[in-house]
């Protein structure tokens, strides 16, 4: 095994010497920043490769609107809020769900069908599933919706936070980050829409798009495969995930997803508006739906002052370019939910990285 | 009073009259039954012929009560052993405070005091002094114990943060995570079955035989609360000493590390109970560790590390299985699991 | 954002599975893998399984630690 990571080091060092300038490499994942900073990975890279964090962790790109949403509602005595454990410490405008945790109706849950059970044993009051995350987590949220339809459990909604990926890239190429030379792409969002996905990214910027698993040694070979595609001037899209990763992805998962969400117009905190990025539940399910049991909107929030979160997603900045970061904004005391989700680049940084601004 | 009425605390039990006298004598003292605690004085006297003593104390609050490996009693004796066991003395006796919520069942006292007999006596540890209190139902999670302990310092165990230096290898008996792990996986909100066990375990034995036979040990922790990362850090800290860890060395069980990647929890943040770590001179590395792994507790004992000079300000950093290099860094103290 | 582990399921019942990870055992529903049967290696997330794992495949993915440890861990090596 350590010999295919020479020969990935290697791939990548050649790439370096031969394009003689800074290589930027963004991974759209939270799970691979994480996973990046977990094996220090950066510390086996030439320095002339740079690895950026994309908008890649739900919880970050989560407009602040939604938190406050989240927390307004976690504030009735009729809801019980049912989240995974990321959004726990993300703030809002004034506090965060961990604050209110001692309320005792905001639960974390592991699947969204404990979300589900929570409803079913709680029939006065009405739980609210926080739903966040990627493709890769949108097909269990429709899975709950459709037995929550099937078997009338009324008193369950979801306040989708759902985001698509492929959109978010094309928006980074068209307008805010044109440095990026080609992307790590997620490996279980890729489960579910298949490699094939990125084949756009790939034709309509000419950008190498390699799918990536989530151990050191998947994405040490990804970084040199996409390094080897740099080198020799094409882009291609390849995965190297073949454990679980296949072309078309799972058609199972993107019928249900199909069935109970619409592609919808949203914003992404750094990123603004982006066309038909997040998913809205159908019409048929409205009554399922937290949005609108609640007439509530969701409107774009003001950033709190100082915090860069947008252009840290955007990989424009890196965490310590941030001047709050390590001042006013800690892990302990956070800002923004770059800093606080697990998964956020500020989190990973602060936590692994080798210099801190001190 | 009925059979039937005694099968459950009663706040009256903690009121100090009869109910108190009978919980003592009927669940209590048979336990944990010696000589100086029947005597049930207000304090207790101890002979002990030494001028450097060990003294600490503990509190007990594990939600579940029970879970696999042992059980909060265990835990109690265990935790208190263990810390006077890494400052270098043979623990010598504890005393033991319970907090009991009304209508605790004494079939589960019974179970935790004799786990709490039973754990003492294979240590050669007498609970000589305790209390008992009761609250209301809810105030105490079932039962809240505390225990303090006293150790004589054993003659030649001459640790400290300052007798730490560059050059100095780290060891750990065993495999890490597998408490917190445990206790994670019975937690109401996340319960799953598991084959993890928590490592729960007095340490005494082991780590006076490997003071009294050894003599290039500079320091010991026990790695609980906030793991093996809390404690490299606290020692980072006060010695001023950078620490570097190869994760190759780590000895971890495959079902704690495949939990942990479930939940989305770093192994080095959570909790042991039945290990320690010792910095040790390189000569002694060898006899450290043939001590340890003739011992039940110490088999997968390993050097997972070393001490090194700092630049500037002192890290502790962990060489990843692919060579990279990454800082570990004190946990925040509360770990969620995720998801996402 | 997407945290998933190889686990065998070790028991099915419709779509509601009981599935191994080394020792550890979770519910998790197969209602995105109508495919997955009794004895099968899937990839687990958020309690669903959402893929079949290529046992071949993941041999080369998941095992690097434990193949490191397997080079290092001569019998007769005491010192680290």
């Amino acid at each position: 095994m350590l010999d295919r990571i020479q020969k990935a080091q290697n791939l990548c060092r050649a790439a370096c010497k031969q394009l003689a300038r800074q290589i930027n490499i963004m991974e759209v994942c939270g799970t691979h920043t994480v996973s990046i900073f977990r094996n220090g990975i950066r510390a086996t890279l030439p320095k002339e490769l740079k690895l950026l964090s994309g908008p890649g962790c739900p919880v970050c790109v989560t407009e602040q609107g939604y938190i406050d949403i989240v927390l307004q509602l976690a504030d009735r005595d009729d809801c019980l809020i049912a989240t995974y454990g990321d959004m726990i410490r993300v703030p809002g405008k004034n506090s965060s769900l961990e604050r209110k945790q001692s309320k005792a109706n905001v639960k974390v849950v592991l699947s969204s069908e404990d979300a589900l059970q929570l409803a079913k044993d709680n029939p006065e009051k009405t739980v609210v599933f926080v739903a966040v995350g990627f493709e890769t987590t949108a097909p269990s949220t429709a899975v709950v919706v459709k037995e929550a339809a099937q078997q009338d459990v009324d008193n369950f909604c979801i306040l989708s936070g759902h985001k698509l990926v492929t959109p978010a890239m094309r928006a980074l190429l068209s307008a805010k980050n044109d440095k990026i030379d080609a992307f790590l792409c997620p490996g279980h969002v890729s489960v579910i829409i298949g490699y094939g996905a990125f084949a756009e990214i790939v034709e309509d910027f000419n950008r190498p798009c390699v799918v990536a698993g989530f151990g050191p040694l998947q994405i040490m070979e990804g970084l040199g495969e996409i390094c080897r595609q740099l080198a020799s001037g094409k882009a291609e899209l390849k995965s190297m995930y073949d454990a679980v990763v296949t072309k078309e992805g799972n058609i199972a998962a993107q019928k249900i997803v199909a069935e109970c969400f619409d592609a919808a117009d949203g914003y992404w905190r750094g990123l603004g508006k982006i066309d038909k990025s997040t998913l809205k539940l159908k019409e048929k399910y409205s009554r399922f739906d937290a949005f609108t049991r609640f007439k509530i909107n969701e409107t774009p929030s003001e950033e709190k002052t100082g915090c860069r979160c947008g252009e840290v997603l955007c990989g424009l900045i890196e965490p310590p370019e941030c001047g709050l970061f390590d001042k006013n904004c800690t892990p302990q005391e956070p800002v923004g939910p770059c800093m606080v989700s697990s998964e956020g680049a500020c989190a990973a940084w602060f936590k692994y990285g080798r210099e801190r601004a001190h | 009073m009925t059979e039937a009425k005694n099968d459950r605390i009663l706040l009256a039990h903690g009121g100090g009259g009869q109910l108190t006298d009978d919980l003592i004598r009927r669940h209590i003292l048979p336990s944990l039954n010696n000589e100086i605690l029947s005597e049930l004085g207000d304090s207790a006297k101890l002979n002990v012929a030494s001028k450097s003593l060990c003294f600490t104390t503990d509190s007990y609050v594990v939600k579940p009560l029970f879970f696999n490996g042992g059980d909060i009693g265990k835990l109690a004796v265990c935790g208190t052993i263990n810390d006077l066991a890494v400052a270098g003395s043979r623990p010598v006796a504890l005393s033991l405070s319970l907090i009991i919520e009304d209508g605790f069942e004494f079939k589960l006292l019974d179970r935790i005091l004799a786990s709490i007999g039973e754990t003492a006596r294979e240590n050669n540890v007498n609970i000589i002094t305790g209390d008992t209190k009761t609250v209301e139902a809810g105030a105490a999670d079932g039962i809240f114990i505390n225990t303090a302990g006293i150790g004589v310092k054993l003659t030649g165990a001459d640790m400290g943060f300052d007798k730490i230096a560059a050059g100095d290898k780290i060891i750990i008996n065993g495999t890490i995570g597998d408490h917190g792990m445990t206790i994670i996986s019975q937690r109401e909100d996340i319960k799953f079955q598991s084959q993890m066990q928590s490592d729960c375990a007095p340490l005494a034995g082991l780590t006076c035989e490997l003071l009294e036979n050894t003599n290039g040990i500079k320091f010991m922790r026990d790695p609980t609360r906030g793991g093996l990362a809390a404690s490299l850090n606290e020692i980072s800290r006060t010695s001023r000493l950078s620490i570097e860890i190869r994760e190759v060395d780590i000895p971890i069980k495959p079902v704690v590390q495949a939990a942990a990647d479930m939940l989305g929890f770093d192994v080095l943040t959570i909790a042991n109970e039945g290990k320690f770590i010792a910095i040790v001179s390189p000569e002694s590395v060898d006899d450290c560790l043939r001590i340890c792994k003739n011992h039940p507790l110490g088999k997968q004992a390993k050097v997972i590390g070393e001490v090194c000079r700092s630049s500037d300000v002192p890290l502790v950093e962990l060489i990843t299985q692919i060579g990279g290099k990454r800082i570990v860094q004190m946990p925040y103290g509360r770990e969620l699991p995720r998801i996402c | 954002m997407c945290l998933a582990i190889p686990a065998r399921i070790v028991e099915l019942d419709g779509d509601r599975a009981v599935v191994d990870a080394m020792g550890n055992r979770w519910k998790a529903k197969t209602t995105l893998l109508p495919e997955a049967k009794l004895g099968d290696l899937v990839l687990i997330h958020a309690g669903f399984a959402i893929s079949l794992v290529d046992e071949e495949e993941a041999q080369k993915t998941w095992q690097l630690i434990s193949e490191i440890n397997e080079f290092q861990d001569t019998p007769d090596k005491i010192s680290g």
